[in-house]
C-alpha cells in the first residue's frame, strides 16, 4: 500500500492545508457551506501521508507546529483585533463569539489532524492539539481583554444590583468562557473573574452599609441587608459558576453584617436586647438568621438572651426573697415562695421558650438561659424543695377541685419542663416524695388519676428509677385498702373483737416510703389491743413481714366530752394518747406526761402547746404562758366552747428540711461511689479526666456532682482498693479486681 | 504478718557450708554485736537496747540514718531489730563492729538517695510508722516530723510548708499511703515556689489540691 502512495512534500502540503483552514473560515463565519465529504477525507489523507511517510519526508514536527501557527496567526490578526475595536455591550457579544467560533475551529481542525493527535502527540509527550489551540486563544485574546471584560462584567452587575435589568444570559456565556478557557480548571475564573468580583462586591456593600446606617434604623438595616443577601444568592444561581455562591454570600454578608456585628448587636435603640425587651419577633428572627450563616455568630446573640432571662430571671428572685424575708413562719416561707417564684418562673420560662421556638429556632444553645436563676436558693430554700412544694399545692387543688383536670395537668406539664434546668433533680425527688407521702397519708380528698399522670411524666423525663419509688407508695395505698376491708370482715366475724374503737390500717413497705422519725409512745390499753388484734390478723397470711409501728404517723378522731356540748376533735396520736390520759385524772404535770407515755421532750412540747397553746385550748396549762416548760401543770379544759362540733387540731410538724437534704447528699456519695467502680470495671484502665468526664455524664440525669466530691470518691476508694493508681502511667488509675 | 519474732540459737548459724572461715567469722562478730544490744528475754533488739547502739554510734536515735538502716535491714517492726534482719543488713553493709558500722554510713546515705532506692525507701518509712497490724494511715504530727526526716533535707521550702499547712488545716487527721506518695511526687513533679505547672484537674490527691489552692491564697 505505501508503495501506491504519493508522496506529499511539505510544501505542497502546507499550502493544500492553508488552503482547507482558510475554507473552513469562511465556513465558520458562513461564506461558506460545509466541507464535503471528498474534502474532507483529502485533508485527512493528507496529513496521514506527511505523519507517516518514511524520513526525510515524515513532517509531523512541522505539521504540529503548522497546527500552532495556523491558531497564532488566525487569533492575532483576525480575533484581536476585532475585539478590540468593540465596547460595551457589543464586546461583551464578540468576546463569546470568538471563543465559540475558536471551539468550532479546533474541532474540524482536530478532525483533520487526528492521526497526528492520536499517535505522535503522546509518542513525544507534547500538549495535545486542543491544548494547543486553547493555549493560543489564551494567550493572544483571553490575556489581553480579560481585564476589561472583567471589570465590564462587574460593572453591569452593579447596574443589577441599583435595580437595571441586565442581559444575564449574555453574562452567564462570558462566566463560561472564563470556565472553559482554564481547561481543566477553573484557575482563570478564579483568577481573573471571581476574586476582582468578589473585592468589588466587598467593596459595594462596604460603600452601601456606610450610607444605610445613616438612614436606616437597625431593623430596617437588617430587613434590607436581607433583601440584598437573598438577590446575591439569586445572582449567583443564575449566572455565576456554582463554586462562587457560598464565598459570593459570605463576603456580602460580612460587609453588610459581621463587620456591624457590634453596631446592631448592642445599638441603643435597636439592638439585639431592646428587641428582646420589645418583643419584637420578626426583627429578632431575622437578626438570628442573618448571624446564624457565619460559624459561631449566632453566640453573641445566646449571650445577650442569656443575661437578658437571666436578669429577670435575677428580679423574680428578688422579689420572692424580699416578700419572704418579711414573714416569720417558715411554713408560710415556703408558701410564699412557691407561689410567688415557682409560678413567675414558669410564666417566664413560657415567655422566652415561645421566643426562642419563634425567633431562635429553637437552639439548644439559647435553652441554657433558664439554668442559672432555677438553680438559686431563695431565701433559704433550695429551688428544687420549692419546685416540689409548688406541685405539692396543685395536685391539692386538684383533689379538692379548685383547679379543673385539665389546668392541673397543664400546670404540672410546666413545671415538669422546668425541672429539666435544675441541677439536683435528685433533691427534687426527696422532697417530692416526702410531700407525695403526706398526701397519701392525709388528704382526704385524694386523686389518684392526677398522682400518676404526675408520675408518668417524671418517668418520662427522668426514667423510671426515678419513681419506682413513689409508684411503690401509690401501690401500697391501693393495697392497704384491699386488705382493710378484709380486716373488717375478719373483725365482725370474731365476736369478741369488736370494740368501741375503729381502727384502720395502712401497711407500707419500708423501702419505698421515706424515713420516718418514730419513737415508740405507750398507748392507752384500747389502743394497744387493737394494734395486737391487727399483728395476729396480719401476720395470718403475711408470716414473713416485720411491722414496725409509726405512731406519729396516726390521726384520731376522739370524741370530747365537754361541759358545753361532746365535740368530735380530729388530733394525731400522739395528742390523742395524752388526752386519754386525762380519762384517769384531772390534772397532769409534765413530767407525769411524759414518763407515763414515753414521748421525747421535743415532741411532748410541740404536742402540749398544740393542745394548751394553740387556737383551741382543749386543756388548760399552769402557768398560762405560750410556752412549754418541764414545771408545767395541765388540767382538762371542761368548759371549752369552740364554734361547731368538728375540730380540727393541728400539730406543727418537725425540722425536715435538713434532714432530706443531708440524706440526699449521702446518697450521692453513695452514688458517685457506685457510678466509679462501675465504670472502671469495664474499661479497667482509665486517665484521670476520662474517668471524671464520664462519671460526670453518668450521673448529670439526677445531680450535677461536684469535681471535689468525685475526686474526694476516688481516693476513698483507693483506700478501700477498688482501684489503685497507675504506677508507670501518671493521671492513669487501674481497677483492681 | 508483720511481726517476725524468732529465737534463734546463736551457734547455728556458724556452720556455714563452703565460704571461706573469713565470711562465717564475720557472721560471728556480727550475732554477738547483735547480742551485745539484745534484750535476753525476747531476743530482739529493743528499742531501749536501739538507743543504747545509737549513742555508741554517736547518731541521735531520730535522725534518719537510723531509718536507713532500717531499711537496709528490711525491719518490720519499728523499734525492733531482730536477729535475722541484723544479719542482712550488716552483712550488706560489710559491718562487723560499731566502728566498720559507723564508717558505712555515708555510703548508705548515697544509696538511700539513688532514685530507685529512693522510691522504695520512702514509702517504707511510711510502713515503717504503721504502729498496729491494721492501721493504714498515720496521724497528723507523726507524717510532719517524717516528712521533715525524709524529705526536709532534699526539698526543704516544699516540706516546710506542707507542715504549716498540715498543721493548720484541720480537714484530715490522718494521712494514707496515697496521699504520702503523692507527696513525693509533688515535691518532684511540681515547680516550687512558682507552682506553675500544678493542674488541680489531674489526679492529684485532694489534700494537695487544697494545700496549693491555700498557698496560693497566702502569697497574694
Amino acid at each position: 500500500m505505501l508503495k501506491d502512495r504519493k508522496l506529499v512534500l511539505l510544501d505542497d502540503g502546507r499550502r493544500n492545508l492553508l488552503a482547507g483552514v482558510a475554507q473552513l473560515k469562511r465556513i465558520l463565519d458562513g461564506e461558506e457551506g460545509s466541507f464535503s465529504a471528498e474534502q474532507y477525507i483529502h485533508l485527512y489523507t493528507a496529513i496521514y501521508d506527511m505523519c507517516t511517510q518514511a524520513s526525510p519526508h515524515l513532517y509531523s514536527q512541522q505539521l504540529y507546529e503548522l497546527y500552532k501557527e495556523v491558531f497564532d496567526d488566525h487569533n492575532r490578526s483576525t480575533v484581536l483585533p476585532s475585539l478590540m475595536e468593540k465596547h460595551g455591550e457589543f464586546l461583551l457579544r464578540e468576546f463569546v463569539q470568538s471563543w465559540e467560533k475558536h471551539k468550532l475551529m479546533a474541532k474540524w481542525l482536530n478532525r483533520f489532524f487526528n492521526y497526528m493527535d492520536r499517535f505522535y502527540v503522546p509518542q513525544k509527550r507534547l500538549d495535545p492539539l486542543e491544548e494547543v489551540g486553547r493555549k493560543s486563544f489564551v494567550e493572544l485574546v483571553f490575556d489581553k481583554l480579560k481585564s476589561r471584560v472583567t471589570s465590564m462584567v462587574i460593572g453591569v452587575i452593579d447596574d443589577e444590583r441599583e435595580g437595571q435589568l441586565i442581559d444575564r444570559a449574555l453574562l452567564k456565556n462570558v462566566l463560561q468562557v472564563y470556565v472553559e478557557v482554564g481547561g481543566t480548571s477553573i484557575d482563570f475564573y478564579n483568577v481573573d473573574f471571581e476574586q476582582p468580583f468578589l473585592k468589588g462586591t466587598a467593596d459595594y456593600y462596604s460603600k452601601k452599609a456606610q450610607t444605610w446606617n445613616f438612614d436606616k434604623t437597625c431593623p430596617e438595616y437588617m430587613i434590607k441587608a436581607e433583601e440584598c443577601i437573598q438577590k446575591e444568592k439569586e445572582r449567583a444561581a443564575s449566572y455565576l459558576h456554582s463554586t462562587t455562591e457560598p464565598k459570593l454570600f459570605e463576603d456580602a454578608l460580612f460587609e453588610l453584617i459581621i463587620r456591624h456585628e457590634e453596631e446592631i448587636m448592642n445599638n441603643e435603640n435597636y439592638g439585639c436586647r431592646v428587641l428582646l425587651c420589645e418583643e419584637k419577633t420578626d426583627d429578632l428572627a431575622r437578626m438570628f438568621r442573618l448571624f446564624s450563616v457565619v460559624k459561631d455568630g449566632v453566640l453573641p446573640i445566646s449571650r445577650i438572651f442569656q443575661e437578658h432571662v437571666n436578669k429577670e430571671g435575677m428580679s423574680l428572685l428578688k422579689h420572692a426573697t424580699d416578700a419572704a424575708s418579711r414573714e416569720k413562719d417558715e411554713k408560710e416561707i415556703v408558701g410564699l415562695l412557691e407561689q410567688g417564684f415557682v409560678k413567675n418562673a414558669i410564666e417566664l420560662h413560657d415567655k422566652y421558650i415561645a421566643c426562642i421556638t419563634n425567633c431562635f429556632q429553637d437552639k439548644t444553645v439559647f435553652h441554657k438561659a433558664f439554668e442559672v436563676f432555677c438553680n438559686k436558693d431563695i431565701a433559704g430554700c433550695s429551688s428544687a424543695e420549692l419546685f416540689a412544694a409548688y406541685c405539692d399545692t396543685i395536685i391539692r387543688k386538684g383533689g379538692s377541685e379548685k383547679l379543673s383536670d385539665e389546668a392541673v395537668e397543664e400546670a404540672l406539664d410546666k413545671v415538669v419542663k422546668l425541672l429539666s434546668y435544675i441541677n439536683d433533680k435528685d433533691l427534687f425527688g426527696e422532697f417530692y416524695r416526702k410531700k407525695l407521702g403526706k398526701r397519701l397519708l392525709f388528704e382526704r380528698n385524694r386523686n389518684d388519676e392526677h398522682e400518676k399522670m404526675v408520675l408518668s411524666k417524671l418517668k418520662r423525663f427522668f426514667g423510671a428509677v426515678f419513681t419506682s419509688k413513689m409508684e411503690g407508695m401509690i401501690n401500697d395505698i391501693a393495697l392497704s385498702k384491699e386488705h382493710q376491708s378484709d380486716f373488717e370482715e375478719y373483725i365482725s366475724n370474731n365476736s369478741e373483737l369488736k370494740s368501741p374503737v375503729y381502727l384502720n390500717v395502712t401497711v407500707m413497705t419500708s423501702g419505698h416510703w421515706p424515713n420516718f422519725k418514730n419513737y415508740d409512745i405507750n398507748l392507752p390499753s384500747d389502743m394497744v389491743k387493737y394494734v395486737e388484734i391487727f399483728k395476729v390478723y396480719y401476720h395470718s397470711y403475711k408470716k414473713q413481714r416485720k411491722l414496725t409501728w409509726i405512731y406519729s404517723l396516726g390521726s384520731c378522731i376522739v370524741i370530747g366530752r365537754f361541759d358545753a356540748k361532746p365535740v368530735e376533735l380530729f388530733l394525731n396520736t400522739y395528742q390523742s394518747a395524752l388526752l386519754l390520759l386525762f380519762n384517769e385524772a384531772d390534772r397532769l404535770s409534765y413530767s407525769e406526761i411524759v414518763t407515763q407515755l414515753k414521748l421525747s421532750d421535743d415532741d411532748a412540747v410541740r404536742v402540749l402547746h398544740s393542745l394548751s397553746c394553740a387556737k383551741y385550748k382543749i386543756l388548760n396549762k399552769e402557768p398560762s404562758n405560750i410556752s412549754i416548760s418541764p414545771n408545767d401543770v395541765f388540767e382538762f379544759n371542761s368548759g371549752f366552747t369552740p364554734r361547731s362540733r368538728r375540730i380540727k387540731v393541728p400539730v406543727p410538724p418537725a425540722e425536715e428540711k435538713k434532714r432530706v437534704v443531708e440524706a440526699v447528699h449521702k446518697d450521692r456519695k453513695c452514688a458517685i461511689d457506685a457510678s466509679i467502680v462501675r465504670i472502671m470495671k469495664s474499661r479497667k484502665v482509665m486517665s484521670h479526666q476520662h474517668l471524671v468526664s464520664e462519671c460526670l455524664e453518668q450521673l448529670n440525669r439526677t445531680f450535677k456532682p461536684d469535681i471535689t466530691a468525685i475526686k474526694r470518691s476516688i481516693e476513698s476508694l483507693i483506700q478501700k482498693e477498688y482501684l489503685r493508681r497507675d504506677s508507670e502511667t501518671a493521671n492513669t488509675y487501674r481497677y483492681v479486681a | 504478718m508483720r511481726r517476725s519474732s524468732k529465737k534463734s540459737s546463736s551457734s547455728a548459724a556458724a556452720a556455714t557450708t563452703g565460704p571461706s572461715r573469713g565470711v562465717s567469722k564475720e557472721m560471728d562478730r556480727i550475732e554477738q554485736l547483735f547480742y551485745t544490744y539484745a534484750d535476753r528475754s525476747s531476743g530482739m533488739i529493743d528499742p531501749e537496747g536501739i538507743e543504747t547502739l545509737c549513742s555508741h554510734l554517736e547518731v541521735p536515735h531520730t535522725d534518719v540514718r537510723i531509718l536507713m538502716l532500717a531499711w537496709k535491714m528490711r525491719c518490720e517492726k519499728q523499734g525492733y531489730f531482730t536477729l535475722d534482719e541484723w544479719r542482712s543488713g550488716l552483712k550488706a553493709l560489710r559491718a562487723d563492729s560499731i566502728s566498720k558500722l559507723k564508717k558505712a554510713f555515708p555510703e548508705l546515705v548515697q544509696e538511700v538517695t539513688r532514685p530507685s532506692n529512693f522510691q522504695d525507701f520512702y514509702p517504707y518509712a511510711f510502713r515503717y510508722c504503721l504502729t498496729e497490724d491494721k492501721k493504714k494511715c498515720i496521724e497528723i504530727p507523726v507524717a510532719c516530723e517524717l516528712l521533715n526526716l525524709v524529705l526536709g533535707l532534699q526539698f526543704c521550702p516544699q516540706v516546710k510548708n506542707l507542715i504549716n499547712y498540715l498543721k493548720y488545716q484541720n480537714e484530715y487527721k490522718v494521712i494514707n499511703m496515697d496521699q504520702w506518695m503523692g507527696f513525693l511526687r509533688f515535691c518532684n513533679e511540681i515547680n516550687f515556689p512558682s507552682l506553675d505547672n500544678y493542674d488541680s484537674d489531674l489526679a492529684w490527691p485532694l489534700i494537695l489540691d487544697n494545700f496549693v489552692e491555700w498557698l496560693r491564697e497566702n502569697k497574694s
